[in-house]
């Protein structure tokens, strides 16, 4: 009997969206099957309390991938910008607040010095972002292997690490393994300033600023500010759902069926081939190849199984470190907030709250013992300010990222998500004198939230922390990291393969090329 | 990797003081955490004990996993390159077991005690990897090493020794079969199993019964011309019969550091223990590959003209090219040959391959080489049809 669909892709989250766009462009019948109502994944707009609506989860674009959006013809599909090229302004209890933006920073605190070093600093790194983005847009190369494509890879990689120059070389050699915190100590003067940098370091991390890795962090987020990404930090008009709604107008177009609703139970396996999935419902689609857009964790154990796996590769999925340890908040208010020392036209802007390094390495400490922190870090928006659309006239939502707030709590969530939500406003109430009596509705979602509604284990939004040990080829585990996994049929395309985490879409068209290839060359 | 000397220090098994006061020689090796004797007398007297009467055997050093719970079987099929379902309560199998690469871990056997109860006995310890392959199963896996121990009762009268033990209808069981006896208030396990190639038996009880089982065996022996028999004396018969040991004729696959020193099954000659036909097992992808796609290597038996052992020699081809090397080396009193197993690369090795040893030998301080011609044969170099027998006749 022959097979009604040629892929079935498992999550129509924003990369099994274009992998299905790709895959179907190249004369598949694809099939995505997504658990939850509406596709989307962690890129959805959804209402949380009546008439308010906001980004649930990943709430700012800025590594979507220009290519996939002229490739799948976005725009056309409806997607459309609030707001462009946000600021981002690090607040202050006194109102003296930075404001960052790519190539300058100003503080009434700042020194003239401050600022050529904050310019520096920013060039300096976008070089840096600049290689690593290089390897985004093709398959990681396999080291053991002599195979014509991965040898070009390794060597363009080795040939742009190169021309960078003797000193630049150095230096990436010199701080690539190391952390934010050091870096920062270096050139640095002003501690806003540092804390505003390493903020960006640890955001959506299991990473305090003195943690290593946390350099390679912060090069993955400023690879969404180099070339043609320039743009930098945006607000999609109708939330991060209109991303995802374009990613399923443009699928549906190329001829990609999608269903809602229907939750993949398992990946049906004839040994170690693949033959199809079964549904929550029983059942069964087949089909020679299986795309899943869910975390390596999820996939391998729950959806294909352990046993099905040979020991050292399912020891190395075992050992994925992939503990979210930020929680999403989201406030509807009846106004426009006021924050200390910020103007009103100011408030669509990016705001973090992050005074120093050793607030934000005193806010990790907790997460490392499994507490959460009493004074957390946030990364505060109020998409409303550009976009009407989300709530009733005049009214307003604030949605931030709130760290940090480990998976595992010792005491669990159950009843501390509401200490830790009262702990998060209170925190914003000090820059925002008078927030608390503007909040109609509320909610916090912790990394147990976000797991259970986005399927995310460990309710890690990355799919496995961005970290040498998790990087290019070892992402998610040598054995898979070129999206075809040990099983025959089986591919990756989420957030947990190269690139990485972020509404990007290149882990999603990196292995649509690879199932085109079929494996090969 | 250097090691600590004071972390070489050995334990005495339970049956040192029985084996101390038999070594004559007084010369001991550590075998795992253990000091074991090399040899009680004379390793030919020794060696014709296990094949002309009965040489009994310490086996405590011998790692030993207990692996229970409702999974069991079917973590054993993942673990394992062969197919374990015929493996009921009252059998063994021996069996080997690979990395994702389709290298040999260790080969060993596995006996199924009794419901969702077994034991896996190995040469080297793999905790580690047990516990990791037991993921997405219901099993418990404990190491029993020192909780356990074993004496192999080796030889054309073993079968005689144990029935003199009072051990009624331990004639009726054939190879690979074990069953238990009530032994001074515990339970005494005899498998028909062993690392001689003859007939023979493997006698297990809980460490505490160890001298009291030795000196019930003995006596019931003395009419059998029961003997203690030392490793050197085992080496001689497991060459004999044709059986790998690891470190010696391959390297387990968790010990190998230099790419490409593993081996696969197909590589040791254990052909006949891969079976597809199962589950996902440990090496399952590797190994069908190389079905495909040829071994690199291939395991020899070789008989090899003259009577100087060829232990570490190089093998060449007629061209004088190295194509292997001999991993052990002895002379077969049973067979009167000079024997060896190696490992070659392919294609060489195969029956009438024209090979040649390269053998070093010393007359009071002057080297001797010579070359030595090598014939590749199949099977054991002494295979004596009571080893299969049942009941075995009284010899």
């Amino acid at each position: 009997m022959s097979n009604l669909y040629d892929t079935i892709i498992i999550g129509a989250g924003h990369n099994g969206l274009v992998c299905a766009n790709y895959l179907a462009k190249s004369g598949r019948k694809v099939l995505v099957l997504e658990a939850n109502e509406g596709v989307g994944g962690a890129a959805i707009t959804r209402e949380f309390a009546p008439e308010y609506s906001v980004s649930a989860c990943a709430h700012l674009l800025h590594l979507l991938n220009p290519k996939i959006v002229s490739d799948l013809a976005l725009n056309s599909h409806g997607l459309k910008m609030a707001a462009k090229g946000l600021t981002t302004l690090s607040l202050s209890t006194d109102g003296e607040h930075l404001t960052l933006d790519r190539d300058s920073v100003s503080g009434k605190a700042l020194l003239q010095s401050d600022k050529k070093v904050y310019r520096d600093f920013q060039n300096k790194m976008r070089r840096f972002a600049r290689i690593l983005r290089k390897t985004f847009m093709t398959r990681p190369p396999r080291l053991v292997h002599k195979n014509r494509k991965d040898l070009m890879t390794l060597a363009s990689l080795g040939l742009s690490v190169r021309l960078m120059g003797r000193d630049d070389m150095r230096e990436l050699l010199r701080i690539g393994a190391i952390n934010i915190y050091d870096v920062l100590q270096e050139d640095f003067q002003n501690e806003h300033l540092k804390a505003a940098l390493g903020f960006d370091a640890v955001l959506g991390s299991n990473l305090g600023p003195r943690s290593p890795n946390s350099v390679l962090s912060y090069l993955y987020r400023l690879s969404g500010q180099v070339g043609e990404n320039d743009s930098a930090v945006s607000q999609p008009a109708g939330g991060m759902g209109s991303v995802t709604e374009a990613l399923k107008k443009s699928a549906e177009a190329a001829g990609v069926e999608i269903r809602t609703g229907v939750a993949v139970s398992r990946i049906l396996l004839d040994v170690d081939k693949v033959v199809g999935v079964e549904t929550s419902t029983g059942e069964n689609l087949k089909s020679a190849e299986v795309v899943s857009n869910a975390d390596p964790k999820t996939t391998f154990f729950k959806l294909v199984g352990a046993r099905n796996l040979e020991t050292g590769f399912s020891r190395r999925v075992d050992n994925i470190r992939m503990q979210g340890k930020a929680a999403k908040l989201h406030l509807a208010l009846d106004a426009l907030p006021e924050f200390t020392g910020v103007s009103s036209d100011q408030l669509g802007n990016r705001m973090i709250i992050a005074p120093s390094l050793t607030y934000l390495e005193q806010a990790f400490d907790h997460s490392k013992y499994g507490e959460f922190s009493n004074a957390p870090a946030l990364e505060i928006t109020i998409p409303s300010v550009h976009d009407q659309s989300l709530v009733p006239a005049g009214k307003h939502v604030l949605s931030a990222v709130v760290q940090y707030a480990p998976y595992d709590l010792r005491t669990g969530w159950e009843s501390q998500a509401e200490v830790f939500k009262q702990i998060a406003i209170d925190k914003i109430e000090e820059y925002a004198p008078g927030i608390k009596d503007l909040i109609s509705a509320s909610e916090l979602l912790t990394p147990v939230d976000i797991e259970s509604e986005f399927k995310i284990h460990g309710g890690h939004w990355h799919h496995g922390e961005y970290t040498l040990d998790q990087f290019m080829m070892l992402r998610p585990v040598p054995g898979a990291a070129q999206y075809s996994t040990p099983l025959s049929g089986l591919f990756l395309c989420g957030a947990g393969s190269h690139p990485g985490g972020g509404v990007m879409g290149l882990a999603g068209k990196n292995a649509s090329a690879e199932i085109i290839n079929g494996g090969k060359n | 990797m250097s090691v600590r000397e004071a972390d070489k220090r050995v334990l005495r098994t339970p049956f040192y003081s029985r084996a101390s006061e038999l070594c004559q020689t007084n010369l001991w090796s550590p075998w795992k955490a253990y000091t074991t004797v090399d040899c009680y007398s004379y390793v030919e007297e020794e060696y014709f004990a296990i094949r002309n009467a009965t040489g009994v055997f310490d086996l405590t050093p011998m790692i030993k996993y207990r692996i229970s719970g409702p999974d069991g079987l079917a973590y054993l099929d993942k673990l394992m390159t062969r197919k374990m379902s015929k493996l009921t309560p009252g059998r063994v199998m021996y069996s080997a077991w690979c990395n994702d690469l389709g290298h040999v871990l260790d080969d060993g056997t596995v006996f199924h005690l009794e419901e969702n109860l077994w034991r896996l006995c190995s040469a080297e310890r793999h905790m580690d990897w047990l516990q990791a392959t037991a993921l997405g199963f219901d099993v418990e896996i404990e190491d029993e090493t020192d909780d356990v121990v074993g004496l192999a009762v080796q030889g054309p009268t073993s079968c005689q020794t144990l029935k003199a033990m009072n051990l009624s209808c331990v004639e009726n069981l054939k190879p690979f079969q074990h069953m238990s006896f009530d032994f001074e208030g515990t339970k005494l396990m005899v498998s028909r199993t062993g690392f001689t190639g003859d007939l023979g038996y493997e006698l297990w009880v809980p460490s505490e019964y160890a001298e009291k089982l030795w000196d019930t065996l003995f006596e019931a022996g003395k009419a059998f011309g029961i003997l203690p028999i030392g490793s050197h004396a085992l080496d001689i018969v497991r060459i004999e019969a044709g059986f790998i040991q690891a470190e010696v004729d391959f390297v387990p696959a968790l010990n190998v550091v230099r790419a490409g020193r593993g081996r696969s099954p197909f590589e040791l000659g254990l052909d006949w223990l891969v079976h597809f036909d199962k589950p996902v097992f440990n090496g399952r992808r590797a190994l069908l590959k190389e079905k495909e796609e040829g071994s690199r290597y291939r395991f020899v038996r070789l008989d090899i003209e003259g009577n100087k052992p060829a232990s570490d020699s190089f093998i060449y081809n007629s061209k004088k090219d190295i194509v292997g090397h001999i991993t052990s080396a002895t002379w077969s009193p049973s067979a009167k040959k000079n024997i060896a197993l190696g490992s070659v690369e392919m294609p060489w090795g195969r029956l009438g391959d024209e090979l040649y040893a390269e053998i070093y030998y010393n007359r009071e301080l002057k080297w001797n080489r010579l070359m030595a011609r090598c014939h590749v044969v199949e099977g054991a170099f002494f295979d004596p049809p009571r080893r299969r027998e049942t009941p075995p006749l009284d010899y």
